[in-house]
């Protein structure tokens, strides 16, 4: 990887809540993280965690309650000019989880497709905008007849297709995909990630993948941060975290992902994720850096060990 | 049961099933003459993607076919019954929960958010054993803590809400085997849940297994899953068995190319950079009739009589057995995908340790 790596999006403390005063609940606490341009960065935890919410306040869905989030040099948290706003809702676009509820059911696909430029580009004649969604259903391997048809005729990988279309209608620069395979079938998920592999190198664009799988996060994601509870555990490059991951919690997700060879598979018992074996009572956990791109949270206590482990697995460097 | 080497006793046998449903005035042929025996204490896992069959083929052993649909011929013997013969609610009563029960994929829509847990449990055990009162209150304990819900006298008076989505699976769990039934179905009983909570919940199933002597039906799509907890694994496509054989067989040394391309397509075989592998196409559409091997035109090895002649089942092994043309003693020797060597390279576990 280059030295010069740019940001295109900047997560500062990151603080999200709901609920009020005594019902107030904090889902997000304080999450720092950079996402690079043209890189696709994870971010994996469990249901609960938190990893929605984040996606979510990066796009301005939710409203935050602390921290910032910068994108490409600019805050885009709470109150920004409109211009800046208009901005962000074209090149921010989100693909979501569940093709069968996030496609709306009594508009035909054309209008699903174009719904972003019609709020984004009022101007846009309608041979223009007409153009603009038949290159994106072809961009995602879908005939431009398919635009007089409605969702159901659909089956759910080209369901996940025409989601994918009507994020890149607006011609973005970042995507957010929310569990963009968990509702797909073995063999369809294949299709949909080999595509927006092709498109990310076609276009530059830059991922987030948020994902509880980290079996599938392995071989797509550049880099991966492991949340848990509304807080960053673990940070590093794919390599590194799967090399050697530090944080107990971080080894409880890797070891659950179940792999194909029963000999192995019948005889593991998962590792359990149990908070109470860090004795934060005293030595308070810090988010550091514990080799280069390598952050994960822990006391001064862990940290030793952690850098024990780290000298005793060390590799030589690659050529 | 890999390590038992008394011979199999078949608890439930399907014998050349046919299922079809009528759609929009047209037939769909939802099961095409699928053939086996489930046997007693096993696990058996059903393979498939959407579409295949899976869900349909174990519907009729429960009598839950949907409205339009209906045995078109064939058996399924249970108990000295045929199944198939069943014609009123009141026959399918004996069997259904009592005999054989089930477990659902989303557990967040297969309990009565209006009704405790206790007594969701306890309507299973009144009307299966007449259990009532304190007794059944004991027995409903009993199964919860089976289950691994701690504090049971406290929970059973909560509602589904007051369970996170693990949880509420394993109520639907308990309440599956608070009757004792023999066969537990389960359909996709961890693809709604996370990582973490699947491989407990499949470490429960295993351990219920051998606790009460259970026979076990999973249906998935996920052949990585199946590693786990199964003895024999059945490979679905297009409402037909294609090939079936015990874990170790279908995983080390599978011979369909069906199953051949469900095993590449895993992403824990997968390498950061190469594409991953995609089966191209789409399944057969099930209204018009099926020439062939089903799976042909989208199998790069397909040869001329795949698409015309259906392939019979080849013995590979006493247990295993596949309908695929490859296994005729004719036919051009072809080799497994590459990317399969690595079911065997990879090893335990995602990470190496250090």
């Amino acid at each position: 990887m280059s030295t010069a790596k740019q940001p295109i999006i900047q997560v500062k403390d990151l603080h999200i809540a709901f609920g009020e005063r005594r019902r107030r609940f904090e889902a997000v606490r304080g999450v720092t993280f950079d996402i690079y341009k043209g890189e696709t960065f994870g971010l994996v935890g469990e249901s609960g965690s938190g990893k929605t919410s984040i996606g979510r306040a990066m796009i301005r869905v939710y409203s935050i309650s602390g921290g910032e989030v910068i994108y490409d040099g600019q805050r885009i948290s709470g109150k920004i000019d409109p211009e800046l706003d208009r901005r962000v809702t074209r090149e921010i676009q989100m693909i979501f989880q569940d093709p069968m509820a996030s496609l709306n059911e009594r508009a035909k696909v054309d209008y699903i497709v174009a719904e972003g430029l019609y709020s984004t580009e009022k101007g846009l004649s309608r041979e223009e905008r007409t153009r603009r969604v038949h290159g994106a259903l072809m961009d995602v391997g879908l005939l431009p007849e398919f635009a007089s048809r409605f969702p159901h005729e659909f089956s759910g990988g080209q369901r996940q297709r025409i989601g994918i279309a009507r994020a890149l209608v607006m011609d973005p620069k970042f995507i957010i995909a929310d569990e963009p395979i968990s509702a797909l079938d073995v063999s369809i998920r294949a299709q949909v990630l080999n595509l927006m592999s092709t498109l990310q190198k076609e276009r530059g664009l830059t991922y987030m993948f948020i994902s509880h799988d980290l079996s599938v996060m392995r071989f797509i994601c550049d880099r991966i941060a492991v949340i848990h509870r509304g807080v960053l555990v673990e940070l590093g490059n794919t390599e590194q975290l799967f090399r050697l991951p530090l944080h107990p919690y971080t080894q409880a997700l890797l070891s659950a992902v179940p792999m194909p060879n029963p000999t192995y598979e019948k005889k593991k018992q998962p590792i359990a994720y149990d908070e109470s074996v860090h004795d934060y009572s005293v030595d308070k956990p810090v988010w550091q850096e514990i080799e280069p791109g390598h952050f994960v949270l822990a006391n001064q206590q862990e940290r030793d060990r952690y850098m024990e482990r780290l000298a005793a697995c060390a590799i030589p460097e690659r050529v | 049961m890999s390590e038992t080497t008394k011979t199999p006793e078949p608890v439930l046998q399907v014998k050349d099933l046919n299922v079809k449903f009528s759609l929009r005035g047209r037939v769909l042929h939802a099961i095409r003459g699928v053939t086996m025996d489930i046997y007693r204490g096993e696990s058996l896992a059903i393979v498939g993607e959407s579409g295949s069959g899976k869900s349909v083929l174990t519907k009729t052993f429960m009598g839950l076919l949907d409205q339009n649909g209906w045995v078109d011929s064939g058996s399924i013997v249970f108990e000295g019954e045929d199944l198939t013969t069943f014609n009123t609610e009141k026959d399918w009563l004996r069997i259904r929960g009592r005999k054989i029960a089930m477990v659902l994929q989303d557990p967040m829509t297969s309990l009565n958010p209006l009704k405790t847990i206790g007594k969701q449990i306890g309507e299973a055990l009144m009307l299966h054993q007449g259990l009532k009162g304190e007794e059944a209150d004991k027995r409903i304990q009993e199964v919860l803590l089976d289950v691994g819900i701690d504090e049971p006298a406290r929970r059973m008076k909560q509602y589904p809400h007051q369970f996170s989505g693990g949880m509420r699976q394993r109520v639907v769990i308990a309440i599956a085997i608070a009757c004792q039934s023999q066969i537990l179905i389960c359909d996709e009983p961890t693809t709604a849940l996370d990582v973490t909570i699947q491989a407990q919940i499949l470490q429960l199933i295993r351990n219920l297994i051998h606790k009460y002597d259970l026979t076990a039906v999973y249906i998935t799509h996920d052949l990585g899953v199946v590693a786990n907890i199964a003895d024999r694994i059945a490979v679905m496509y297009a409402g037909d068995i294609v090939e079936i054989g015990t874990c170790e067989e279908i995983f080390y040394d599978p011979r369909h190319p069906y199953t051949w391309a469900l095993l590449s397509s895993l992403p824990q075989l997968g390498r950061k950079g190469e594409a991953l592998y995609a089966i191209k196409g789409t399944p057969p559409n099930l209204f018009n009739e099926v020439v062939g091997d089903a799976f042909a035109p989208r199998n790069p090895h397909a040869l001329n009589i795949d698409f015309r002649e259906r392939p019979p089942y080849f013995d590979v092994s006493p247990t295993h057995k596949v309908r695929s043309w490859l296994e005729d003693p004719r036919a051009p020797k072809v080799e497994p995908p590459e990317i399969l060597k690595r079911i065997r390279e990879q090893g335990g576990s995602l990470y190496e340790h250090c």
